[in-house]
């Protein structure tokens, strides 16, 4: 008998999975596939706080990265690729230089380090930019992980806190007891007993809900990413244009696209960075690879005489209103939801698998878990 | 006539028409052109059919090229590639 089942071993499952067991409870992780296999495998591993306005999602991403090192620090930078190099967002015209500086004000007021880098500073920081930006935002405190390296550390710190693993198990629905209550978790390989259900499905985190009888507005948000030939290092930081933001806080369904380069330790450069709302149509599309090449050599010319050697492709997990989902679902006593994450569940994760352990385990909620409750969308429907 | 050559790291090497740059090389007894990025161990052909990537190297400047694909040309010029073959972009 579990104390508590946890559906999905992507990078929240993981985290989810972490902190309950280490808070003294018996997990259960189930995955319909391999671990970390999803939306997790789909990113490029960022822990941004520079993309984020102050608000609910900026309060969880700022202790999320404190977490991270914290991770970093229990398991080692090395198993989970931890890069501690930083973000530099770059402005291609003086008005959007304005908006970025007035944006990273309000950040510094709300605990994000910021340094503004004028035009002319700029190469300093990184060589390869083109030469005719406007400036720029340097943000010291931006992370990078490998993504599926860093689920598995977390789901091997989680067994050794006694936690069980088990890929291809699908999860199919919930038994409860007379009362409404949580008594385990119906799946394709059996029944699995226990007081609480986790779903930590991501992308899919709306089609599971329903099936547990309690549906969150989860939707899939396809997005592209180049990866170049293998390169010495290029890129130094983090470095993505300003329009990033708008586009990451916009709720468009049509495609947009912002810069976003960054090396990794295995050589290769990633480019992204796409958004579009196609459903799970999973079919290449030629026009915005072309259109993300096209923007990454306007920020960084080198690129124009680097080979792109593939591309991959993944469903963020949406929610319209921008913010996670985390916390216990009010319709169903013992279902807790960790999803909707949208483009931050790598640097949200740590953040969110300790609020849920806090919430499951009855401690002190590290943050005011409000914001990110389930509730919210039952308070809109009742208007 | 003078035979056609192709350079390697400067050397004129002959080669016979239609020989792909990775036979020209092993047909001229030298059978490594590229050194890996992290233990700079030397690599020549592997599987001498495209699929392997194992035998990239540097032609007229384009690193990454596959020996085993690129056909020889009169005059080309065909250099050892160290690691990424992208030194000259490092920061």
């Amino acid at each position: 008998m579990s104390d508590v089942v946890v559906v999905g071993g992507g990078i929240v499952g993981a985290a989810c999975a972490y902190y309950a067991a280490g808070a003294g409870l018996a997990v259960t992780v189930v995955d319909r596939g391999p671990a970390g296999a999803g939306t997790t495998s789909r990113g490029e591993g960022n822990i941004l706080v520079s993309d984020k306005a102050p608000g609910p999602e900026l309060t969880l991403a700022l202790w999320s990265r404190q977490l991270w090192h914290q991770i970093g620090a229990d398991l080692g930078d090395e198993p989970l690729e931890l890069e501690r190099k930083g973000g530099l967002v770059v402005a291609a015209t003086e008005s959007a230089m304005a908006s970025l500086t007035r944006f990273a004000r309000d950040q510094q007021e709300a605990g994000v380090d910021t340094v503004p880098v004028p035009a002319g500073a700029l190469h300093e920081h990184e060589p390869h930019l083109a030469p005719d930006l406007a400036g720029g935002v340097l943000y010291g405190q931006d992370l990078q992980v490998q993504p599926v390296a860093a689920a598995a550390a977390l789901l091997t710190g989680a067994r050794a806190r006694g936690a069980q693993v088990r890929t291809g198990v699908e999860a199919v629905g919930l038994v409860r007891d007379a009362r409404g209550g949580v008594t385990g978790l119906v799946t394709d390989h059996g029944t699995v007993p226990a007081g609480a259900v986790v779903n930590a499905t991501g992308t899919w985190g709306g089609v599971l809900s329903e099936r547990l009888g309690c549906a969150v507005p989860v939707l899939p948000r396809r997005g592209f990413i180049l990866v170049t030939e293998p390169l010495p290092r290029v890129v130094r930081h983090k470095v993505y244009s300003a329009d990033y933001v708008d586009n990451v806080a916009s709720s468009d369904a049509g495609l947009e696209t912002s810069t976003v380069v960054e090396g990794t330790k295995g050589g290769t450069v990633l480019v992204g960075a796409s958004r579009e709302r196609v459903g799970y149509d999973d079919a290449f599309s030629p026009e915005v690879v072309r259109r993300l090449a096209a923007q990454a050599t306007r920020i960084f010319p080198f690129l124009a005489r680097v080979r792109v050697i593939r591309t991959y492709h993944g469903f963020r997990p949406y929610c319209p209103d921008h913010r996670p989902v985390i916390g216990p679902d009010p319709r169903v006593p013992g279902v807790f939801h960790a999803c909707g994450h949208e483009g931050a569940g790598i640097g949200l994760a740590p953040a969110t698998g300790r609020l849920l352990a806090d919430l499951l385990s009855g401690a002190e909620p590290g943050v005011d878990p409000a914001p990110y409750s389930p509730g919210r969308f039952l308070e809109v429907a009742r208007g | 006539m003078a035979e056609p050559t192709f350079l390697f790291d400067g050397e004129p090497t002959p080669y016979a028409e239609g020989q792909s740059v990775g036979a020209a090389l092993t047909a001229a007894g030298i059978r490594s052109w590229r050194t890996t990025r992290v233990g700079g161990r030397p690599r020549g052909l592997f599987c001498g059919i495209g699929i392997c990537f194992d035998c990239l190297v540097t032609v007229d400047g384009r690193p990454n090229e596959r020996a085993c694909l690129v056909r020889v040309a009169n005059g080309m010029r065909v250099t050892t590639q160290e690691g990424t073959g992208h030194g000259d972009l490092e920061v």
